[in-house]
């Protein structure tokens, strides 16, 4: 009995963490309107209401368009200052890391506060645009340091052999620098749009009429339980463990090379 | 290449996010500091160094409330939090194979990645008086009657916990497993019952892992308005709660900036209570 106990509590552990999600997945398939025991399916109509939903699909594009486009720019302003610090030698460079890591410090709540406050009183309205704002100073701390994490000597020598075949940084930059670095890149952006796609508080603060995903659902929840809530929520599920597969295969690609 | 010219291009590459965090992140953050002592006279607002929204915050019994509030349900999760991860951790570090490790590991963080909102949601789902935990209870003739467990602070601590967790057995678990296992057969070598192993070797070797977990819940817990709002009900608010009431009805900044401030201060709190063991380079 005292040898099964270990074994006992982790299966108890997992019913735990696995029972919110696996409510929301089998309720998602609810024929009626509670997604509420008894169980009484499976019906796909609430996905086939969800995917008919404008509101719905208009928020899940701009989602996406905020999450590629703002880890886009994170990514690319991670780099540069990657790049800039780990190969020059600038004054104060503990300071300027210190100073492009400190916003992971902040919590979102207080990154979106600070933002309205500016925005509000600068006159600029709110849009997706802001939302994006608010994104990658959420996301470039993080892309900056992985890809400052992964500026290595070994790429330091194949910069200077291009640039002693006569290439300029820019050259040196785009065909040395980027490929050799394409896995960090590519699970920074990802991690990015991740974070992103699924960050409430900020877009919640600096939206207003064109919303992103996770503000709709929001908005839906006023209603109170519908199986149309389970059947995006599942949806969301299923888009967001794409990406961490996508991301783990890259970064287990890194460590294994 | 001269030394000015190759600086000059190092600034060229760091200047956008340098530009960009001063931007967006530090004169808001400053901004928002003085807007902290500010005022609200009528709807206007006047700009000043005033510690009257301070004050108001230990006169006003639902603003301190509120600290109180935030406080308790976040010490109580961040303490269950770390007495159910702790054994989870220990038991997929020593018990479970090594190459199921991982597979333990990614299994326990896959349901996260529900949307933040949607996740909470699916507990009001459970907790729910017609949800699935109160009919199975009424199934099995433990209860006669649904009980109220959604729109409480237990359902904002069920959901926290649920969160937490998992963040918690993943810093435990990455503090257990590089623990050499000589240790503790040298204790029990030398006498040490079980107990004994684990109070006076396993656990102070853990510690560091412990700690940055418990330390990003304090900070992660304390600073949401999801959780609390959702699962929680109106009958308490906490801290980012009533931040988002003055946001919204009443567009008082000034009260919200200081509440954020002070957030912030019983952050830095906490930081400085576990700095000792904190090991946050090892995320």
């Amino acid at each position: 009995m005292i040898r099964l106990l270990p074994w006992l509590y982790l299966a108890a552990a997992f019913a735990f963490i696995y029972l919110p999600v696996g409510a929301l997945v089998l309720f998602s398939f609810q024929a009626g309107n509670l997604p509420v025991p008894p169980f009484n399916g499976p019906s796909t109509r609430w996905y086939a209401d969800v995917l008919a939903d404008d509101d719905l699909t208009g928020a899940l594009a701009n989602s996406l368009l905020v999450a590629l486009g703002s880890s886009a720019v994170a990514v690319s302003l991670g780099f540069g200052a990657a790049y800039g610090l780990a190969r020059h030698v600038l004054p104060g460079s503990a300071l300027l890391r210190g100073l492009l890591i400190a916003p992971l410090t902040v919590s979102y709540l207080i990154v979106g506060l600070g933002l309205l406050i500016v925005l509000t009183r600068a006159g600029l309205g709110l849009s997706l645009w802001t939302a994006a704002i608010g994104h990658v100073v959420i996301n470039l701390p993080l892309a900056f340091a992985i890809l400052y994490a992964s500026m290595g000597a070994q790429q330091v020598n194949a910069e200077r052999a291009a640039r002693d075949l006569g290439a300029d940084e820019a050259r040196v930059v785009l065909l040395v620098t980027v490929p050799m670095l394409m896995p960090a890149i590519a699970a920074a952006f990802f991690l990015s749009v991740t974070l992103s796609w699924d960050e409430f508080i900020i877009a919640f603060l600096l939206t207003r009429f064109d919303v992103t995903l996770p503000v709709e659902i929001w908005s839906m929840l006023r209603s109170g339980l519908s199986p149309r809530l389970n059947a995006i929520g599942s949806l969301v599920f299923l888009v967001s463990v794409t990406a961490v597969v996508i991301l783990e295969t890259l970064v287990f690609r890194k460590r294994r090379p | 290449m001269t030394a000015r010219a190759e600086r000059m291009r190092g600034w060229g590459f760091v200047a956008p996010a340098l530009i960009w965090t001063l931007a967006f992140f530090v004169v808001p953050f400053l901004v928002m500091g003085a807007m902290s002592l500010a005022t609200l006279e009528g709807r206007t607002l006047v700009w000043g160094v005033s510690l009257a929204n301070y004050a108001e915050l230990t006169e006003k019994a639902y603003l301190w409330r509120a600290i109180l509030v935030s406080l308790e349900i976040t010490l109580t999760v961040t303490v269950v939090s770390v007495l159910l991860a702790y054994p989870l951790a220990s038991i997929i570090a020593f018990r479970v194979p090594p190459r199921w490790q991982r597979l333990a590991l990614l299994l326990a963080i896959l349901p996260f990645w529900t949307s933040y909102v949607v996740r909470s949601y699916a507990w009001l789902l459970v907790l729910a008086r017609e949800g699935v935990v109160n009919q199975a209870l009424l199934g099995l003739g433990l209860l006669s009657e649904p009980v109220t467990l959604a729109n409480t602070r237990f359902a904002t601590v069920t959901g926290f916990v649920h969160f937490f967790v998992m963040l918690l057995t993943l810093t435990i678990y990455a503090n257990l497993i590089q623990l050499s296992p000589n240790y503790r057969r040298a204790a029990t070598d030398l006498g040490a019952s079980a107990f004994q192993t684990f109070c006076h070797v396993t656990l102070p070797l853990a510690l560091p892992g412990i700690v940055t977990g418990a330390f990003l819940t304090f900070v992660l817990c304390i600073g949401d308005y999801v959780t609390p709002q959702i699962l929680g009900g109106n009958t308490e608010l906490t801290v980012p709660q009533v931040i988002m009431v003055q946001l919204g009805r009443r567009a008082d900044f000034p009260l919200a900036s200081a509440l954020a401030i002070v957030l912030m201060g019983i952050v830095t709190l906490a930081y400085l209570a576990s700095a000792r063991w904190l090991r946050l380079d090892r995320l």
